[in-house]
């Protein structure tokens, strides 16, 4: 190989940042997130979307499927917990969009140029996901008090409940991301949504799972999206929520550490 | 040479690469390119499409890694050193960094947060860059609803906030109209006169001589001349005989007889530009051996050689646009 010698004259480059400063800057996520926050409410059908839906879909369970449903509650009270995660679930497609079309578009080099990291990328992606969810839960909770949901917690079971599903909507947005890492087009990225409403209609969310055949038991009533749920309702209705608490948390950190790891290896792959 | 506590030599060069090869499945697209660009200069890489430039320039502004060869660029190695390297650089690639749906001044605010500025300093120095682009009407506009030229301004503007020391340009006036890419060209006149080191890459012969002090010509993956504009041209032939000839059957066989020696065809127009140093007597020697009957050529005119067919010369056959009949020498300029 050539070595490369050369005389005096250093090239001092003129750029703002210390060149001592390797590590990534706190403020490269605030400013990412900013992005990427303002980038949502730029796309108003999308936005419209995601708080629009979780009304929708909680007014066709409550109003056309719940007469039929018997859950020894009134619906509405049931299946509120429930609408809140499908609609995480599904909304987090848009953030593996959102990934997706970074990554294939030309900005993605002017971040890298600029040495802004993996995470605090992925992190601006997740954050916009988070404001889109907390906006959809008011607007979900105002609608359910209108139509006669009657929850009984007290403000730090109210806390609770948010922060079980806060934990819940970074992880499966932080799977959103890598996924949008692993697949090529921003098409097959929106297909994630299929992985959450699965996950959902295959849990306690609508239905009790003891309605369904025996042998979908076991994997129903202990997978994540049940213990979220039934965390939620009991938090939200008083009632108590045995190991289901420290299960739904244990897993929503589990799948959150997985997939910010992965998500971490799929940039690496990818911008090789 | 490198030591414990800074790994940062002292060079002379702002980019010096050696032995740069990269390959992608059975292609090698790059093949032992180097190069050295001094300080403060503007250097241009020109190229056919496929070429390299690209992977080039990836290389050279660390997004992608070398499977062999060095390279150091402000001092700093580009896989050892990324992060300095990075600090010390930009690069505006052949499509806009942008996001189409903020604003001029968010998308310059964003940059400047990111290269490290905070709060107020943020916002002066987008509108600094707006104003020096010509940009301050259109700041508060969405980038989407902006036009190619000032899009590309945009771009390039970005690129500047963090001041850097080494601007990477890939094709800055690709799918320019005329007048936006004479902005360009003033721009990047602008900013070399500012004293940063500009490396550009460009298919446009045309474009490597108004703006480079020295070119280097990447073909297949290599490099495969390199030196001022001037020295490029001396090195062909000093000048270029254009032959009109009489009709398509008189272009074809003259065609024929000359063989690979003509660095000029354009059917269309039935003319054929052959290198000579210009003299009476190697000119009318060239007409005797091509047209010994006088009944081929119609007219003829000398001329100075150009740096397409310093191009035309240099790289090879199968990437170059100007052997395939019917192509005619103001695309591969203008395309």
């Amino acid at each position: 190989m050539p070595e490369i010698t050369g005389a005096a004259q250093p090239v001092l480059a003129a750029g703002h940042r210390p060149a001592w400063r390797l590590s990534t800057p706190p403020a490269d996520y605030l400013t990412m997130a900013a992005r990427c926050a303002r980038l949502a409410t730029r796309q108003v059908d999308a936005l419209v979307t995601s708080l629009a839906l979780p009304v929708v879909l909680m007014l066709t369970f409550v109003y056309l499927f719940g007469g039929a449903i018997s859950t020894g509650t009134r619906y509405i009270t049931y299946v509120v917990p429930g609408v809140l995660l499908l609609c995480a679930g599904v909304g987090s497609a848009t953030t593996a969009v959102t990934v997706c079309q970074d990554m294939t578009g030309g900005i993605i080099d002017r971040f890298r140029s600029l040495d802004v990291g993996s995470l605090p990328i992925l992190s601006g992606h997740v954050a916009a996901s988070v404001v889109r969810n907390a906006a959809s839960a008011v607007l979900v909770f105002a609608v359910a008090l209108g139509i006669g949901f009657r929850p009984h917690a007290s403000l730090a079971a109210w806390a609770a409940a948010a922060g079980v599903l806060l934990l819940y909507v970074l992880a499966i947005s932080w799977l959103a991301a890598a996924f949008g890492l692993l697949v090529a087009s921003p098409e097959a990225a929106n297909a994630f949504m299929f992985v959450p409403m699965i996950v959902a209609y295959a849990s306690s969310a609508f239905v009790p799972v003891r309605t369904m055949p025996s042998w979908l038991h076991g994997v129903a009533g202990h997978q994540p999206a049940t213990l979220v749920i039934e965390t939620m309702r009991g938090l939200l209705l008083g009632t108590h929520i045995g190991a289901n608490g420290w299960q739904a948390v244990a897993w929503c950190g589990g799948i959150f550490v997985v997939s910010v790891g992965l998500g971490a290896a799929a940039f690496r792959r990818r911008t090789r | 040479m490198p030591n414990q506590t800074d790994r940062r030599t002292d060079c002379q060069w702002a980019i010096e690469a050696a032995g740069l090869t990269k390959t992608y499945g059975s292609t090698k697209v790059l093949d032992e390119a180097g190069l050295r660009v001094a300080p403060g200069s503007v250097f241009s890489l020109l190229g056919p499409n496929g070429a390299g430039k690209t992977t080039m320039v990836r290389i050279l502004s660390t997004l992608l890694r070398p499977d062999a060869g060095r390279a150091r660029v402000a001092g700093f190695d580009i896989i050892a050193d990324r992060h300095q390297v990075r600090r010390s650089i930009s690069l505006t690639g052949q499509y806009a960094a942008l996001d189409g749906l903020l604003t001029g001044v968010e998308n310059l605010r964003m940059m400047a947060r990111l290269s490290g500025l905070r709060g107020a300093a943020a916002g002066r120095r987008a509108d600094e860059l707006l104003a020096r682009f010509g940009l301050t009407e259109a700041a508060r506009r969405r980038v989407a609803t902006y036009s190619g030229g000032m899009r590309r301004r945009l771009d390039l503007a970005a690129s500047l906030v963090g001041r850097p020391g080494v601007i990477f340009l890939d094709e800055p006036t690709t799918g320019l109209d005329l007048p936006s890419r004479q902005v360009m060209w003033q721009v990047i006149e602008d900013l070399a006169g500012s004293g940063v080191t500009v490396f550009l890459t460009t298919q446009y012969l045309e474009e490597a001589d108004q703006l480079a002090g020295r070119v280097a010509v990447l073909d297949a993956g290599r490099i495969v001349a390199e030196g001022t504009t001037a020295e490029l041209k001396d090195r062909v032939a000093g000048q270029r005989l254009d032959l009109t000839l009489a009709g398509p059957g008189a272009f074809a066989e003259a065609e024929h007889r000359l063989g690979d020696r003509a660095t000029h065809r354009d059917p269309s127009a039935l003319t054929l530009g052959v290198p000579t140093d210009g003299t009476a007597p190697a000119v009318r020697a060239l007409l005797d051996e091509i047209d010994p009957e006088r009944a081929l050529v119609g007219a003829f005119a000398v001329r100075a050689t150009t740096l397409d067919d310093v191009f035309l010369a240099l790289t090879s056959p199968e990437t170059n646009p100007g052997t395939c009949p019917g192509t005619s020498r103001k695309e591969i300029a203008h395309a």
